[in-house]
This record gives C-alpha cells, sequence and structure tokens, in this order.
C-alpha cells in the first residue's frame, strides 16, 4: 500500500445541507439554493449530479470545496472527518489556470515542490498527452488542451473527493469525448470519489456509476438512479440510448431543464 | 525596375526601427547646431560645445561623483516609493473600510505641491539626507497608491480561490495568485515614477543638499553657465535612457512574457 492511501479511510462520504439561502444587507434571506439536500457517496464512486441551470449545483460544490461555510447542514465521512481533512480537487467551469505560469508550473504549483510532486505532476501530464507542451502558457493552448491541463492539477495531490463543475460545456463533442475518456481513465486509476456537476444527461449516464437528478432551486435531491453499465462505455452506443429514452420515459418530471 | 529597387532601399532602412530611433535623434542634434549657429549666444551653446564639456567634467571626477550621489537618492527614494505605495494601495483598493479613512489624507497629498513637501520636510525634520528622501518619496507614494489601489480592485477572485481549493498557504496565494495579477500595474507606476521621482530630487537637491545633480544646476545658474547645465542635464538623461532601456525594459519583458503570445 502507497503512503497516500494510508491515510485515507474508505468511508462514504454523507451530505447534508438543510438550508442554504443567500443573504442581503438587512441579513434577511431573499434566495434559498438548496433545501433539505441529503445523500451519500461510497467510496470510489462516480456520482452525477444533474439538474436544469442555476438550481444551486455550483453552490453545493462550493460548500463540498470548503470555499463557502456559510449554510446549515453537516458534511462529513462515518469517521466524522470532513472533506478538507483527506483533500478536495476541483475544476471549475473554466480551466482557471494562471495566465503567467507555465503548462508545468500551474500543475505543480498546487503541490509542495518536493521532487516527488514534480516528478508526478510531468507524468500526470504525459498521461494527458501534455508532455511537448509543458513550457507553454495557456494563452499558447487550445481550449481543450487549458481543461486538459486542469485535469492534470486537479488529480495532482491524489484527492480523496474530486469535484467538478460542467468541466467540459464549451468544447465540442469531439474534443468533449476525448476529456470524458481522459477523465474515467485517470478515475479509474486513482480511485478518487468523483461529484460531477452536469446538466447534460447523455454526459452523466456515460460518465457516471449514479446519477443524482436534483430539483430546480431551492435545490434538494429527487431521484436517485444507479447505472449499470460495463466499462469502457461509448458515447453513442445503444445501452446509453436505451437508458437514457427509459430515463426521459418514465421520469419526465425530473428532467425538466437539462439537455436530454 | 530602379524605382521599385529605391523602394525596396527606402524600405529596408524605415523597417528598422533602430536605423528610425538614430534618425530621430540625429535630426534634433543638427538642429539644435544650426540653432545655436544662428543665435550666436552663450544662452544657447551648441552641441559640440557641451560635449567638450562633458567630456572634462566627466574625466574630471566631479560630475560622476554628483551623479552618483543624485541616483543613489533617486534609487532610494524610488524603492521606498514603490513599496509603501503598493502596500498601502493593495489594502485600500481590498479594504473598503480602510479606504475609506486614508482616502482624504490621500486625495490632501495627492495634490499637494511637491514643493510644499519639500520645504516642510526640511523644515521639520532638518537639512539632511532622510528629510530629502522622504520628501521625494511622499511626493510619489499617493501616485502609486492610485494605480494599485485600480489594480486590486481588478483582481479577479477566480483565480484566488484555485489557491482556496487546493489549500495553499497565504504566502503561496499572495505571491503566485495575487501579485502576478498586479505586475501590469506596478510595472506602469513604476515606469512614471522613475521620470518623476529624478525631476523630484534634483528640486530638493537645489533647495537643500549640498552635493547631486541640483546641487551643481543651481550652482552653475548663479555663474550663468549654461554650457555646463546642458552637460550635466546630457548625463543625467543618458544615465536615466540606460536605466530604462537596460533594467526596467528587461524585467517588464520578462515579467509579460506570458502574454507576449
Amino acid at each position: 500500500m502507497s503512503v497516500t492511501s494510508d491515510s485515507k479511510n474508505n468511508y462514504s462520504l454523507s451530505v447534508n445541507v438543510q438550508n442554504k439561502s443567500y443573504k442581503n444587507l438587512n441579513n434577511a434571506s431573499f434566495l434559498t439554493a438548496i433545501k433539505d439536500m441529503d445523500f451519500k457517496v461510497p467510496d470510489g464512486q462516480f456520482c452525477c449530479l444533474l439538474g436544469p441551470s442555476g438550481c444551486g449545483k455550483t453552490t453545493l460544490l462550493n460548500i463540498l470545496s470548503g470555499l463557502d461555510n456559510n449554510y446549515d447542514g453537516n458534511i462529513q465521512f462515518d469517521d466524522d472527518s470532513s472533506p478538507q481533512d483527506c483533500g478536495v480537487g476541483y475544476m471549475f467551469q473554466e480551466p482557471r489556470l494562471l495566465p503567467w505560469l507555465t503548462v508545468r508550473q500551474n500543475v505543480e504549483i498546487v503541490t509542495q515542490q518536493t521532487s516527488e510532486d514534480k516528478d508526478l505532476s510531468d507524468s500526470i501530464l504525459e498521461t494527458m498527452g501534455l508532455s511537448k507542451n509543458l513550457e507553454s502558457f495557456p494563452s499558447q493552448l487550445s481550449g481543450g488542451m487549458q481543461r486538459r491541463v486542469a485535469i492534470a492539477r486537479a488529480f495532482i495531490n491524489k484527492p480523496k473527493i474530486l469535484l467538478l463543475d460542467e468541466p467540459f460545456i464549451s468544447l465540442d463533442f469531439t474534443v468533449a469525448n476525448r476529456l470524458r475518456n481522459m477523465l474515467v481513465n485517470i478515475w479509474q486509476q486513482q480511485k478518487t470519489t468523483i461529484i460531477f456537476v452536469t446538466h447534460d444527461l447523455r454526459e452523466a449516464i456515460f460518465l457516471g456509476d449514479r446519477i443524482l437528478f436534483l430539483s430546480k432551486g431551492p435545490s434538494k435531491v429527487i431521484y436517485d438512479y444507479n447505472i449499470n453499465l460495463d466499462r469502457p462505455r461509448d458515447m453513442e452506443s445503444k445501452d446509453i440510448e436505451n437508458i437514457r429514452n427509459k430515463l426521459i420515459k418514465n421520469n419526465p418530471s425530473v428532467i425538466t431543464g437539462v439537455n436530454k | 525596375m530602379g524605382s521599385s529597387g529605391d523602394n525596396g532601399m527606402k524600405d529596408l532602412f524605415f523597417k528598422n526601427s533602430i536605423s528610425l530611433r538614430i534618425f530621430s535623434f540625429l535630426l534634433i542634434i543638427v538642429i539644435w547646431e544650426v540653432a545655436a549657429l544662428l543665435v550666436q549666444s552663450r544662452v544657447l551653446p551648441g552641441p559640440l560645445v557641451v560635449l567638450e564639456i562633458f567630456w572634462g567634467e566627466l574625466f574630471s571626477g566631479e560630475m560622476l561623483f554628483h551623479l552618483g550621489i543624485t541616483l543613489w537618492r533617486v534609487v532610494l527614494a524610488f524603492f521606498i516609493a514603490m513599496i509603501v505605495g503598493t502596500a498601502l494601495g493593495i489594502i485600500m483598493g481590498a479594504r473598503k473600510n480602510v479606504n475609506l479613512v486614508l482616502d482624504g489624507w490621500h486625495i490632501l497629498l495627492l495634490n499637494t505641491p511637491a514643493l510644499v513637501t519639500i520645504i516642510l520636510c526640511y523644515v521639520w525634520f532638518g537639512l539632511n539626507e532622510v528629510a530629502a528622501i522622504t520628501a521625494v518619496a511622499l511626493n510619489k507614494i499617493p501616485n502609486v497608491v492610485v494605480t494599485i489601489r485600480e489594480g486590486t480592485r481588478a483582481i479577479d477572485t477566480k483565480i484566488l480561490q484555485v489557491a482556496e481549493v487546493f489549500k495553499l498557504s497565504y504566502k503561496k496565494k499572495f505571491l503566485n495568485f495575487f501579485l502576478p495579477q498586479l505586475y501590469p500595474y506596478i510595472m506602469a507606476s513604476a515606469r512614471g515614477g522613475i521620470a518623476l521621482i529624478w525631476k523630484i530630487v534634483l528640486v530638493v537637491e537645489l533647495l537643500g543638499r549640498s552635493n547631486g545633480v541640483g546641487f551643481k544646476l543651481n550652482e552653475f545658474f548663479n555663474l550663468f553657465d549654461i554650457a555646463s547645465i546642458f552637460a550635466y542635464t546630457l548625463a543625467f538623461v543618458a544615465v536615466m535612457m540606460f536605466v530604462e532601456f537596460c533594467i526596467a525594459g528587461p524585467i517588464e519583458r520578462r515579467l509579460t512574457k506570458w502574454r507576449q503570445t
């Protein structure tokens, strides 16, 4: 067993947000973003959160990542440790690379920058097919390549939980598909728990072990669906199409507002 | 065919920015010499006369000493003004309440004439080096604050969130995620800063120091030695151009390398 996995538990993560609202200047709440959201993610699961735009998905990720502590509720593993204790990775909707750093520096900067970290960052960038671009600046890369750097950065610290916020939203179909495959590969290698936010049903079926359907705001889980499909999967396969049609037919109410 | 060849030559000559710079430099020398010849007066010595004096002063040792003293004051005042101004600018840009408290004083200082600051510093702290440097720095600090405060308000917090999510140290967050966003603003105020500061340093020297370029200029003024004034001015402008092209320029190119793509 490697050192890094020793320090990690195998517990599942319980997410319970009773209330998250935004307050105006008079301290009166004017918008309830999340209400009675309650679910559990087993260790190593690829869990997709699917919901319409503006349903509070990003708000939830900000809470899970520790960026936002202003909510009523509780997020912890079964042994009472919080996600922040075990390491959280976050891949934002935009790549959010530092434009003044090279590709290599962008990944190294979030580590302790020991020589092992440097070797690891080179090898993870190689996995993402970026060995030829280590010294490039982000402005010299295509949108898809910038996302790959962001994926490498998200995985470099071997986080216990990885949060992804519609990371492939503004890419064309082929590029996005390549990146989805890369994401699944690296997830299978590292056995990270993933919480992946999307509003694209097909993407969720392709990627996830499970889909949690969220309601319009105030957001909560309205349907929990396990995807029993072998990997590797094919985005354009019949299987995905069948699951998609079944979901649309049987649960028309839970998939309003998402990309079918 | 002949004419197109001429055009080619012309293009080659003017395309080269260095030759254009040299051309413009020679042009002003020629205009100066012609004007001096026409006027034939002590108050407008020609470039050759000035060059002769410049050469003499340079090797007598006097000029290098005064240039060195002035340059030292410029450098010291520059770094003090940049560091204090940047720190204040960041705090005022980031904290609304601090800005509300300091903004009045800031506007007051921004609009105080350089001469007033200099006189008050000499009166309060005595005719010494500390007073001189303080006076110069106080003149530049408000300008630095204006630029850096604007830069701080334009900081992209999405970039800072990356540092927060990855639980990076405050030091790393500041040096790698915050400060680089301010580089263009820091460079802009440094560029304007050098030019402003050396002009004010001369006034400070003229009013209360017994060495430096400003002191010497006053001496030449009293002796009505216009040629020496030209020679000293020329020398100091040359030094400042060296600073601009050989120090400030390369640093700026290095810091903004990522944008030139």
